[in-house]
C-alpha cells in the first residue's frame, strides 16, 4: 500500500485502513472490534469536508444532493415503513443519518466496517466500496404523503397535522400510465455519486440497516445526468440525443433558488423551512420509433437544434428562445406544441424547476425494445405552483408525448439539511 | 396518447416539397371516350372477373356479391397500389367501380369477409401508356392516396353507424363483432385522422389519456363497457357522440389536401403505432383485438407507400424492392395469426410470437423511415 504514504489525507484512507486492520483482526475479537471502531472514527473527520478529494459535505443548511453539481450516477430508492412504532422509525432515521454521514465521507456504513469485526458476525458494511473514494456521494432523504397518513387514512406516527399543504398528491395527468408498484413511497433516498458502485453501496447499506422497519418499495438506477445544476457543467444529452436542462435552475442563481427552490419561512410547517419538494417521474422513451423520425421532426418536437442545442431560429445554446418569431410560411419557428415552448417559464407563470434527472436503461422489454428513458427528478419550492402546472401543459400539448410514457411517479418533502452531529434526518418533523 | 405529429411537419413546412400539391381533379378519358365494361361475380369462395385482358382507359367494374359475407373488390397495380376499390358490398347487392387503367399488369381481388389478401386474379391492360414525369408521379401519388382516404372514410362511417346502432340497441354480441371491423377503417387512415387535434382523443382516446375531470368517451370507452361489465345500457349518448365525432372527422379528412411527404410520414407513423401500442396490447386492453388494428395499420401504411410507388420506382428502385420484401415478411408473419375472417386475440399470442412480429415491423419500419427523404429530394 505504497500510495498510502503519498496520498493526501482523503476519506479514501479510511476504507484502506480498514483493510489493513483486517489482517490484525484475528488476534482478539472483542478488542479488535473496539479498536477498529476507534480507528475508523478518529482520524478522518477533516477529510469529510475535503471536497477536492471527492467528498461533499454532509452537514449544512440544506441537504446535499440538490444544488450539488449533478453527479454522473444515481441509485434512487423508495421505502414503505412497515412498523407502526414511532420510536423505531425515529431510531432508524438516527441510524441512517450516522451511516449517511460516514458513507458520504468515504467511510464504511458502520463503525466496525466491512472487515475486521468479529469473524462470527456479519460485517456492518457490505464491503463493495472498499478502496473507492467518496466519489462525491450525496444522500438526500424525502418524506412521502403516505408517511403522514397512509393509504387507509391512518395517522401512524402522529404527524398527520404536520403534512405540508405543498406535499399534495399529484393529479392524474393526461397520458399517465403509472404502475403503482413502482410509484409513491413513505420515504425516499436519492444517492448520487460519480461511481455507480458507491451509489449502490450506499442504498444497499441503508436498506440493510432498515430491515424490519422499512421495506424497499421500488428503486431505480440512473446514469448520465440529464441536466446541469451548475454553470461549470456542460449540458449533457438525454437518450433522445438532445441537450437537456439548458434552462435549468443552477446553484449559482442564489436569488432564483430562494424564490423557486427552497421552502421559505411561512410557506408551510416550520420543519420544512430550508427544505425542498421533490417530484420523480419515470418516463419511458420509445427510442426505436424516435430513432426512425426525421431530424426535422425531432427538432420541431424539442424546439431546439440537435447539434448545438440552440433554440430554433437562434444560434447558441443559451440564447433565449424567440417564441414570437414566424417563419416564411407564417407559422411559429418554435412550434406551439414544442417541448421548449410548453415548459418555458414565460408560459408557466414564471415557474421553474431544479432538475437533476438521469437516463436509465433497464435492459430490454422482451419485444426487442430498450426499456429506457429518463428518470426525471425535480426539486422546487411548491409543486402546486411549479411541477403541476408545467406538467399539465406538457401532458396536454407536448408533441413529444407520442414518444413518451410516464410509468412511475413520486412526490416527497425533503427537509432542510442536517446541521451537525447532534442533528438527524427528521428531527424537526418528529421532535 | 396520440398527438399531431402529422400536423407538426405540415404546419412548419420544414421539408415542404415545393410545387407539389394534391391534384383533386378527375381525369376523364377524353381520347377513347368509351369505357370498358367488366362484370365481376363475387361469392364467399370465388371472384369471377369476366375478362383477363383490357384496352387502356376508363373501365367500369360491375361487382355482384352473391355470397353470404360482406365483400370488397379491389384493382391493384404492382405493390398492391390501389387503383380503385369498392367497400362494403352487402350480400345480394351490385356495386360499380369506375377506374382509369393505363397499360400495365394488375390484379383484381375480392375480399369476402373484408379481410386478408383476398381472392386474386390477373388483369393485363394494353394500349397507349402515357409516361409519367417525376413531379407528376408525386402529384398522382397524393391523388391516389386521397381516393383511398375517401373510400376508407366512407366505410368508416357506415361501419360506425352499424356499431352505434348495435350499442344503442343493447346488442352486446353484435356490437362486439362490429367493434374491430369499424376500427379497421379508422386504423388504416389513423395518421390522417390524428391530424385533427381534439377529435382524435374524443374518438380514439384511451383511458389514461384522459385528464382529471375530463370524460372518457369514444371507441375505447364502449370497448371497456362491452368487455368488462357487458353493460352498455348507459352508453347511448357516448355512441351518439362517437358518430357525431366520426362524421366530423370524415368531412375534415376528405377536405384535407395531403402532400407526398405526409404520405411518407404517415406510412411510418402507422408502423410506429404498431410498434408502440399494438404489439404491446396497450391499445385494445379490454377486447384484445389489437391484431385487427395491427393489420389495418399495416394495410394503411402499405396504401400510402403504394401511392408513392411510381415516384419511388423512378427515384430509388432498390428501396422499393426492400419495402416489397419487408411488407411481404410482415404479412406472412402476421398471417400465421388469422382466425376466421379476423384475427386471434392479443392474449392468445406467446411472447415469442409477439417478438417475431415486433422484429418484422422494425425490419419494415427502418426502410420506410427512408421514404420521406427520397420524396423530399
Amino acid at each position: 500500500m505504497s500510495e498510502q504514504d503519498t496520498a493526501p489525507r482523503t476519506a479514501t484512507l479510511s476504507r484502506r485502513r480498514a483493510i489493513t486492520l483486517a489482517g490484525v483482526g484475528v488476534a482478539g475479537v472483542a478488542g479488535v472490534a473496539a479498536g477498529t471502531a476507534a480507528l475508523v472514527r478518529s482520524p478522518d473527520h477533516a477529510a469529510a469536508n475535503d471536497t477536492a478529494a471527492g467528498g461533499v459535505p454532509f452537514h449544512g443548511a440544506h441537504q446535499a444532493g440538490i444544488v450539488t453539481p449533478a453527479q454522473d450516477r444515481l441509485h434512487f430508492v423508495a421505502f414503505d415503513v412497515i412498523t407502526m412504532d414511532r420510536a423505531k422509525l425515529v431510531a432508524l432515521l438516527q441510524e441512517w443519518t450516522a451511516a449517511a454521514a460516514r458513507m458520504t465521507a468515504g467511510k464504511d456504513a458502520g463503525v466496525i466496517g466491512a472487515v475486521g469485526g468479529m469473524p462470527e458476525a456479519p460485517p456492518d458494511d457490505t464491503g463493495e466500496a472498499l478502496g473507492l473514494p467518496p466519489s462525491q456521494l450525496t444522500l438526500t432523504i424525502g418524506f412521502g404523503p403516505t408517511l403522514f397518513r397512509d393509504a387507509q387514512g391512518r395517522d401512524r406516527f402522529g404527524i398527520a397535522d404536520k403534512r405540508p399543504a405543498a406535499l399534495a398528491d399529484l393529479p392524474h395527468f393526461a397520458g399517465d400510465a403509472l404502475r403503482p408498484e413502482i410509484s409513491g413511497g413513505d420515504l425516499c433516498v436519492q444517492a448520487c455519486a460519480n461511481d455507480p458502485q458507491v451509489a449502490v453501496h450506499a442504498i444497499r447499506n441503508l436498506a440493510r440497516i432498515g430491515m424490519g422497519v422499512v421495506s424497499v418499495r421500488w428503486s431505480q438506477l440512473g446514469f448520465g445526468r440529464t441536466s446541469s445544476t451548475s454553470r461549470d457543467q456542460a449540458t449533457p444529452r438525454n437518450l433522445f440525443g438532445f441537450k437537456d436542462g439548458t434552462a435549468n435552475l443552477k446553484a449559482e442563481d442564489a436569488g432564483l433558488l430562494r424564490e423557486q427552490l427552497w421552502a421559505q419561512p411561512g410557506d408551510g410547517p416550520d420543519w420544512m423551512t430550508g427544505g425542498s419538494y421533490l417530484v420523480t417521474r419515470k418516463i419511458r422513451m420509445q427510442v426505436e420509433t424516435w430513432d426512425r423520425s426525421s431530424l426535422a421532426e425531432q427538432e420541431q418536437i424539442v424546439g431546439r437544434t440537435k447539434g448545438s442545442g440552440a433554440p430554433l431560429g437562434r444560434r447558441d445554446e443559451f440564447d433565449e428562445p424567440d417564441f414570437a418569431a414566424k417563419g416564411d410560411d407564417g407559422q411559429p419557428v418554435i412550434a406551439e406544441t414544442s417541448h421548449v415552448r410548453l415548459a418555458h417559464p414565460t408560459l408557466n407563470n414564471g415557474a421553474r424547476l431544479l432538475r437533476r434527472g438521469y437516463n436509465f436503461v433497464d435492459g430490454s422489454d422482451g419485444l426487442g425494445r430498450l426499456d429506457a428513458g429518463l428518470f426525471f427528478i425535480a426539486y422546487q419550492r411548491d409543486p402546486r405552483k411549479q411541477f403541476v402546472p408545467i406538467q399539465t401543459q406538457l401532458s396536454r400539448h407536448d408533441a413529444m408525448n407520442e414518444y413518451l410514457r410516464h410509468v412511475s411517479s413520486g412526490i416527497f418533502a425533503c427537509p432542510p439539511g442536517v446541521r451537525d452531529a447532534a442533528d438527524h434526518w427528521g428531527r424537526a418533523l418528529f421532535g | 396518447m396520440r398527438t399531431t405529429r402529422f400536423v407538426v411537419l405540415a404546419a412548419t413546412g420544414v421539408l415542404a416539397v415545393t410545387g407539389v400539391t394534391a391534384c383533386g381533379g378527375k381525369t376523364e378519358d377524353k381520347a377513347t371516350g368509351k369505357a370498358n365494361a367488366v362484370t365481376v361475380k363475387a361469392t364467399d369462395t370465388a371472384c369471377e372477373v369476366d375478362v383477363t385482358e383490357l384496352a387502356a382507359g376508363q373501365t367500369s367494374f360491375s361487382v355482384t356479391n352473391s355470397g353470404s359475407k360482406v365483400n370488397e373488390f379491389y384493382v391493384y397495380a404492382a405493390g398492391d397500389r390501389v387503383m380503385g376499390e369498392v367497400e362494403n358490398i352487402a350480400p345480394g347487392l351490385t356495386r360499380e367501380l369506375r377506374v382509369e387503367l393505363p397499360a400495365g399488369t394488375y390484379e383484381t381481388a375480392c375480399k369476402p369477409g373484408m379481410s386478408g389478401r383476398g381472392i386474386r386474379g390477373g388483369l393485363k391492360v394494353t394500349g397507349a401508356a402515357a409516361s409519367v414525369a417525376p413531379d407528376a408521379a408525386l402529384t398522382q401519388a397524393t391523388a391516389s392516396y386521397q381516393r383511398y382516404v375517401t373510400s376508407q372514410t366512407a366505410a368508416l362511417l357506415t361501419k360506425t353507424e352499424e356499431f352505434v346502432a348495435a350499442v344503442k340497441a343493447g346488442d352486446v354480441t353484435k356490437a362486439k363483432a362490429l367493434y374491430p371491423v369499424a376500427r379497421t377503417y379508422w386504423e388504416r387512415i389513423e395518421p390522417v385522422a390524428e391530424s385533427f387535434g381534439d377529435l382524435d382523443p374524443k374518438i380514439d382516446g384511451r383511458e389514461e389519456v384522459i385528464e382529471e375531470g375530463m370524460e372518457f368517451t369514444g371507441f375505447h370507452r364502449i370497448e371497456k363497457d362491452l368487455w368488462t361489465t357487458g353493460d352498455i345500457s348507459k352508453d347511448g349518448p357516448i355512441a351518439d357522440q362517437l358518430l357525431t365525432d366520426v362524421k366530423a372527422i370524415v368531412a375534415k379528412a376528405n377536405a384535407e389536401k395531403l402532400t407526398p411527404l405526409q404520405l411518407a410520414n404517415g406510412a411510418k407513423a402507422l408502423l410506429d403505432e404498431v410498434a408502440s401500442g399494438k404489439i404491446t396490447g396497450e391499445e385494445e386492453r379490454y377486447s384484445h383485438t389489437d391484431l385487427w388494428d395491427f393489420n389495418a395499420n399495416l394495410e394503411g401504411s402499405k396504401a400510402a407507400i403504394a401511392a408513392l410507388r411510381p415516384a419511388l420506382e423512378q427515384r430509388s428502385p432498390d428501396l422499393v424492392k426492400q419495402l416489397d420484401t419487408e411488407f411481404a415478411n410482415v404479412e406472412a408473419t402476421l398471417g400465421k395469426h388469422r382466425a376466421g375472417d379476423g384475427w386471434k386475440l392479443h392474449t392468445a399470442l406467446s411472447k415469442a410470437e409477439l417478438k417475431e412480429l415486433s422484429d418484422s415491423i422494425n425490419a419494415l419500419a427502418e426502410p420506410i423511415s427512408k421514404v420521406a427523404a427520397v420524396v423530399a429530394r
